[in-house]
């Protein structure tokens, strides 16, 4: 096969393709054309024209408060190493802007006490919420239906379940997430030790099979669409509509090793619903935490979910129950 | 005819900074040893490697040559002996000669005894050893519930130092990554070892290991019932946890059932073992290392001011077992009496 559909050093490169005219022309970055270019190494995994690239005020405001938001957890970080910037790159795994400590509860902290937690989060949420606002009204602009926004909608649901859902129902902003990189790990993992093994929890363990389903069905429906492009088959649209021999070997494959195929719109369907339902189910998992159950394990033993394994260790008493401590 | 290097190159630099990567694991290969029932994940895990630096790093030193008895008491011999006067004469000295072995190889006598008069309570060091020595019998004599009959002594921390290398302050990172500045006011969020480098608390010390504040986090039911533990007080706790894991060198399955954390049934025994530990520790800092204050000059003090404490890497120094479980004791038995003075945990006004 001379030619393939990914990874190709054949480039056909035309006139750029610059969309329908917006008003007003300046919300959008190369609507004339003159700064559209393409860019050779983009056209290896895709499409090599960058742009015309739209803003509007959704855009313009999203890209404002979001760079408040990183540069207000960026100059919180410096200022922890007094501004030493070798001392910055050198921590920045660790470096972190925490939230406020649990005695201030739902009220605003002084600034360098996490009141800067506070805005930051603001402005990270203000941004994502606009940008969110964006890819929908671009997706009415441009007459398509609004299925992107609504899986956006749904990470952004466990986003705000973390961070403002959650801690609200808690009382306190304490138990927000940390804006630093190990410093969320470290807090995922105090949190499952918190309530007693997060395992247990039956969201978190539907999470999981929808985000590892998620990628099985990448997997699956990329490999065969691969598999069948030599017959047209990545013209995936036109084998809806007239069903082609691609479709048709696509179908008896996995008929053939496991007697059931999706089709070639609804396998979309699928990866869809996988995909959006694990932030959903994990969002209600979270949500759930420490409101509504405090104990995860104890929660799985109570209803019969956790096996009960043979005791192997000769039995320990608790020495902080012995008399006389 | 040209050849085409760009694939070679892009190779090449994806082969550097795969190395640099493969730079930053643990060297191989590790050991597993199956330690609850099977197929629950209740394994130790050791790197071989490390499990070797450890065992020479934590070999016990040949003992003093033993002595005949002289049949004269210390305190008939020498001045001012509190702590030992009923030791044999010969025997005393026998001792001595092995703290200065274990405590200051290199400077001698002369670190703790002023030359002009053994008896003299001038030198600052010999005021500490006494209370050390006490605090030597009183966990020896009162903490079996931790030492066990394995006991400790004078070398189980010092090790041939003068200050054992594991000590902590009040708010101070423990062993930072070579050439970090961590953080002033923040209290965590620094590469330090007392954490075992990540990302959380590491003043757990002056909250578990000085004050007595609640280390469980955990409910005791499956519903709400009014445990208000924050996660950040939970970070606290983990801390501590990683510097207990790190100091022992093991992982959280030596001591944890880890499909629920604070399950008290079905727990490894060193579970409990720990649990007394903690207590031992936080004991010894109130009672003896804290009074010592006024006795340090400044430059032993930490930047609060504070006397310098102990914490579990302080004996354990990264064995599973102090000196790999070696009792020093039946060498000793003078350090291991069979009562002592058993100083009792105060809890602390401040803080």
């Amino acid at each position: 096969m001379a030619y393939q559909n990914i990874f190709t050093r054949v480039q056909v490169h035309g006139g750029p393709d610059l969309g329908m005219p917006q008003k007003p022309a300046f919300t959008v970055l190369g609507q004339r054309g003159s700064q559209t270019f393409d860019w050779h190494i983009l056209g290896r995994f895709g499409d090599a024209q960058v742009g015309p690239f739209y803003l509007g005020w959704t855009g313009v405001l999203s890209l404002i408060l979001g760079i408040f938001a990183f540069n207000i957890m960026g100059m919180n970080m410096l200022a922890q190493v007094n501004y030493d910037p070798v001392q910055f790159i050198r921590q920045l795994f660790w470096l972190s802007l925490d939230p406020p400590r649990p005695e201030y509860g739902l009220s605003f902290p002084p600034l360098n006490d996490g009141g800067w937690y506070m805005i930051a989060g603001f402005c990270l949420t203000a941004s994502i919420l606009l940008f969110w606002l964006r890819m929908y009204r671009r997706a009415i602009a441009l007459g398509m239906g609004t299925h992107i926004a609504w899986a956006f909608a749904a990470a952004i649901w466990l986003y705000l379940v973390l961070g403002f859902f959650r801690p609200l129902a808690m009382g306190s902003w304490s138990e927000a997430v940390p804006f630093g990189i190990f410093p969320h790990l470290d807090w995922t993992t105090a949190f499952s030790l918190r309530y007693g093994n997060l395992f247990y929890n039956p969201f978190h363990a539907l999470s999981i099979v929808f985000l590892y389903g998620s990628a099985l069905l990448f997997a699956m429906h990329a490999g065969t669409i691969l598999a069948v492009s030599r017959y047209g088959g990545e013209r995936e649209i036109e084998q809806i509509t007239d069903r082609g021999t691609a479709s048709e070997r696509a179908a008896l494959f996995w008929r053939w090793t496991m007697g059931f195929n999706g089709t070639m719109e609804s396998v979309h369907r699928w990866a869809w619903w996988f995909a959006v339902l694990t932030p959903i189910t994990g969002g209600i998992g979270i949500l759930l935490t420490g409101t509504v159950v405090d104990n995860w394990y104890l929660w799985a033993v109570k209803h019969g979910v956790a096996a009960q394994y043979p005791l192997v260790f000769p039995p320990v008493a608790d020495p902080a129950l012995a008399p006389g401590r | 005819m040209k050849i085409d290097l760009r694939l070679p190159i892009l190779f090449g630099v994806l082969a550097v900074l795969t190395g640099l990567i493969a730079l930053t694991f643990e060297a191989p290969y590790v050991t597993m040893s199956q330690w609850g029932y099977r197929g629950t994940g209740m394994a130790v895990v050791y790197n071989d490697k490390a499990i070797k630096a450890s065992e020479v790093a934590n070999l016990v030193p040949a003992a003093q040559d033993k002595v005949e008895k002289s049949g004269k008491k210390a305190r008939e011999v020498y001045e001012n002996v509190q702590v030992l006067g009923d030791l044999d004469e010969n025997e005393f000295n026998r001792l001595m000669a092995a703290i200065t072995e274990w405590v200051s190889p290199e400077q001698g006598c002369s670190y703790c005894h002023n030359e002009e008069g053994f008896a003299h309570d001038k030198m600052y060091q010999k005021v500490v050893a006494r209370s050390m020595l006490k605090m030597t019998q009183d966990i020896n004599a009162n903490w079996t519930s931790h030492v066990k009959a394995t006991g400790v002594t004078c070398y189980t921390c010092h090790r041939g130092n003068n200050v054992p290398a594991n000590i902590w302050f009040n708010n101070e990172p423990g062993g930072s990554m070579a050439g970090v500045i961590p953080p002033k006011t923040i209290g965590q969020n620094t590469p330090v070892k007392s954490v075992a480098y990540s990302s959380l608390p590491y003043d757990y010390g002056t909250s578990f290991l000085e004050n007595d504040a609640q280390i469980r986090v955990n409910s005791e039911t499956a519903l709400p019932g009014g445990n208000q533990t924050s996660l950040m007080r939970t970070e606290h706790t983990y801390g501590l946890m990683m510097h207990m894991s790190s100091s022992l060198g093991v992982n959280c399955t030596y001591c944890h059932n880890t499909r629920n954390i604070s399950q008290r049934e079905n727990n490894p025994p060193q579970w409990a073992n720990a649990w007394h530990g903690i207590r031992m520790v936080r004991t010894m800092n109130t009672g003896y290392l804290n009074p010592l204050k006024p006795v340090y000059p400044a430059t032993r003090l930490g930047a609060l001011g504070d006397a310098p404490k102990l914490n579990c890497a302080t004996c354990h120094n990264g064995a599973y077992k102090p000196l790999n479980g070696t009792s020093m004791i039946p060498d000793y038995p003078e350090l291991a009496p069979a009562t002592a003075t058993k100083v009792s945990y105060l809890p602390l006004k401040t803080n």
